[in-house]
């Protein structure tokens, strides 16, 4: 009888321990609502005219499915998902074309697109960040340069673009990164936004609201977590500024083979600010997350918080999260570390958010997701939804956001300050690259190894993986 | 009647033959294609060749991970089955609450890897902040701690074979080698051991694949740091198995595809290797009853 048991008990753990394996493997798809209609017309669809006949015959009600094309939009940001879906439903209802939106789980969307791609409804539109991506995606790439969604364009510095001038992708909004500043904290400790104007200035203020730590009741800069989901913050949009300067220098306009590292004393001045100044140890770093930071800001412990314009929902909108801070206390300074005439420096602007149309799609999915963008882009639904996800977008008929670290980034540009553009968009082998630098940084800051360390991850991990990519 | 039934064995096969098609055996040969080629998606494969195979091997860091992830399925196989066989011979032992124990250990095996490696990645780093230090420090932080979690996960499960493997010992044996006056040494090594090596050729076999086929541990424990340069300019993640570098490379970038495809290949023949040398070699030690 036991034996009996034992066994039933071992067979129905062995079904659990099955079904739990099926669930995660689903975890990697995450598709998230997407019409069943909207799936079956994309199905149909590549089969070329057979499929734009069912197409239209679904879509009779809206009545102006001509060409009988659907839209497949796989996005990138999980944040945006219900507002792509709303917009969906919208064009849907107005025009009868089908739109179906999937949301790639956050850090899958290589993973999802490369499976997406290799079924027969693949996506018509999709999201392409920089120059690596174009070079594995370019031939599903179609070249926009001429098409209505280009010409509603008001600049062409975020797209990405091919060596004969093809447009691979096209920007359609941008974000700005930079030291998130508590005006209202700062002032409390005597000082205000316009004295800082460099790095021997940002350093004298951090430097003496850590002396004064106890009496003020917090710190300078929130705790620069090397945790996975904050060490970008660090390897990704902090090591841009060494990077840029380099390639500003260097007048490079694609992918260099090698880097010098000529402005890591510039990184290593503005890293052992951050971890000599903030709200822990540097010791703690390793385990320290983007959340913590982002709290330790959002609870007013700190003054500087190193992070990006979509950083506005979480701090001043976001109800879920609690800090509802005052917009009017909120600002965004450049990132300063000690390099020649920086006080004219500007936040660092750029984009990964870039839409390429699937050129292996069928000629009515082309046209069909051609006019969907179009219509995300100039209608007033379109726009309005656009300016409440993304901030600005560089097209004609954007709407203004309400985000002030946009407002701040702009305020730089028109006073004539140069914008730091994003150069880690060069990066070879993104990951990896990042991988190495955080582990050496990690190793710096507790101590257990020297700054030789973070620049042989920097230069020789660059050139390493340049060649392994 | 019982003929024709018979005869009709096809038909009843199809549906679970098919799948097992669709489902294994197209995408396994579909896999052993792609490593000859240049891809994208599976759908643009170009071939050419052997080149991947030659990258895979020439790669340091699939080298090291070999190593790494041979080195951990030793250690692990010795202490999971150590503690499980140990655990599950006490727990026969008649001791009180003996079934609420079984329950116990064997609870951690329901929990899914991932969410345990980012548990006891906060639980190492809880106790290694006393020291000053943190788990991504160094390597043998990294590999300590996976075998510490497998441990952990594991156990259980390979207790709850062994407990049925020394129920199913016949009483009377086990009597007559005590009248015949046995210690209770001689009757575990004699007779307990020798009885129950059904269980242990299943429990080693299952703990040498999981050590080989670790992934998700892997990821959420550690993620492969810390990262370590070699002298060749190339780097090494130092606490990253063979799965990992196999996802990792996938990854990395689109011309990465093949090699990691190449790299899978290997793996599996790797795999399927060791699990049938070992089951020979243990099914030649078992008794048959």
């Amino acid at each position: 009888m036991k034996k009996k048991l034992v066994s039933a008990f071992l067979v129905s753990t062995l079904a659990v321990s099955m079904l739990a394996g099926c669930g995660g493997g689903d975890a990697g798809t995450s598709g998230t609502g997407g019409s069943d209609a909207g799936a079956q017309t994309g199905g149909a669809a590549t089969d070329g005219a057979a499929g734009g006949t069912e197409a239209a015959d679904s879509g009779a009600s809206g009545g102006t499915t001509a060409a009988g094309g659907s839209v497949y939009y796989l996005n990138f940001k999980p944040e945006a998902d219900q507002a792509w879906q709303d917009l969906a439903a919208a064009y849907t209802a107005q025009t009868g074309v089908e739109v179906k939106v999937v949301t790639a789980a956050s850090g899958e969307y290589e993973s999802t697109l490369t499976t997406e791609m290799g079924k027969s409804s693949a996506p018509t539109l999709f999201q392409v960040g920089n120059d690596q991506a174009v070079e594995t995606w370019k031939n599903y790439c179609l070249d926009l340069s001429g098409t209505e969604l280009a010409n509603e364009l008001t600049t062409e510095e975020f797209n990405l673009t091919g060596d004969n001038g093809e447009t691979y992708a096209i920007g359609y909004c941008y974000e700005a990164f930079g030291i998130i500043t508590n005006k209202a904290l700062l002032k409390e400790a005597g000082y205000e936004v316009t004295d800082i104007t460099d790095f021997e200035s940002l350093q004298a203020v951090a430097e003496d609201i850590t002396a004064r730590k106890d009496e003020l009741g917090f710190s300078a800069f929130t705790s620069a977590g090397l945790e996975g989901s904050s060490s970008w913050r660090f390897s990704g949009h902090l090591a841009n500024m060494p990077l840029f300067y380099e390639f500003r220098d260097d007048n490079v306009t694609e992918q260099p083979a090698e880097v010098t590292g000529a402005y890591l004393d510039n990184f290593k001045n503005i890293w052992d600010l951050y971890i000599n100044n903030a709200t822990c140890t540097p010791a703690e770093l390793a385990t320290k997350t983007g959340d913590e930071s982002e709290a330790e800001f959002g609870q007013g412990q700190a003054v500087f918080y190193q992070n990006g314009s979509w950083e506005y929902a979480n701090l001043v909108t976001d109800e879920s999260k609690g800090f509802q801070m005052n917009p009017d206390d909120l600002t965004m300074i450049p990132i300063y570390c000690g390099v020649d005439g920086e006080d004219k420096a500007g936040l660092c602007c750029g984009t990964e958010n870039c839409w390429a149309v699937n050129s292996q799609a069928s000629e009515e999915d082309i046209q069909a997701t051609l006019d969907f963008v179009k219509w995300v882009v100039t209608s007033d639904e379109g726009t309005t939804m656009m300016a409440e996800q993304f901030g600005p977008i560089p097209f004609k008929n954007a709407k203004e956001p309400e985000n002030v670290f946009f407002k701040a980034a702009n305020e730089y540009i028109e006073a004539g300050n140069y914008v730091v553009t994003w150069a880690f968009n060069y990066t070879p082998n993104v990951d990896e690259w990042r991988a190495t630098l955080v582990s050496a940084m990690l190793q710096y800051s507790s101590n257990n190894g020297n700054w030789d360390d973070v620049k042989t991850a920097f230069v020789n991990g660059w050139a390493t993986q340049y060649a392994a990519q | 009647m019982k003929k024709n039934i018979k005869k009709c064995f096809p038909l009843f096969m199809l549906p679970t033959f098919a799948a097992f098609c669709i489902g294994f055996i197209w995408p396994f040969l579909q896999g052993m294609y792609l490593s000859f080629c240049k891809f994208t998606i599976p759908k643009d494969a170009e071939f050419i060749g052997l080149d991947n195979y030659a990258k895979a091997i020439a790669d340091p860091g699939f080298r090291y991970s070999f190593l790494y992830t041979a080195a951990f399925a030793v250690v692990s196989i010795v202490f999971i089955n150590l503690f499980a066989f140990a655990i599950a011979y006490l727990l026969t032992q008649n001791i009180r609450g003996a079934n609420l124990f079984r329950t116990v250990f064997f609870m951690p095996n329901l929990i899914g890897g991932i969410v345990l490696g980012y548990i006891w990645s906060m639980i190492f780093d809880g106790i290694l902040k006393k020291y000053e230090t943190f788990l991504l420090a160094e390597t043998r932080y990294g590999f300590w701690g996976l075998v510490i979690l497998m441990c952990w996960q594991q156990i259980g499960y390979m207790m709850i074979i062994y407990i049925a493997g020394l129920q199913s010992i016949p009483e009377d044996m086990i009597e007559a080698a005590k009248i015949d006056g046995a210690s209770r040494w001689q009757t575990l090594v004699r007779i307990t051991i020798p009885n129950v090596m059904s269980s242990f050729t299943i429990c080693i076999f299952l703990t040498l694949t999981n050590s080989f086929k670790l992934f998700d541990q892997n990821l959420a424990l550690t993620g492969g740091m810390p990262v370590k340069f070699t002298d060749a300019g190339t780097t090494v993640n130092t606490t990253e198995m063979l799965a990992l570098n196999i996802y990792k490379t996938f990854y990395a970038s689109a011309k990465t595809r093949g090699l990691a495809q190449a790299k899978a290949v290997m793996f599996f023949i790797l795999v399927a290797v060791l699990a049938l040398a070992q089951l020979r070699f243990t099914r030649n030690k078992e008794v048959q009853q």
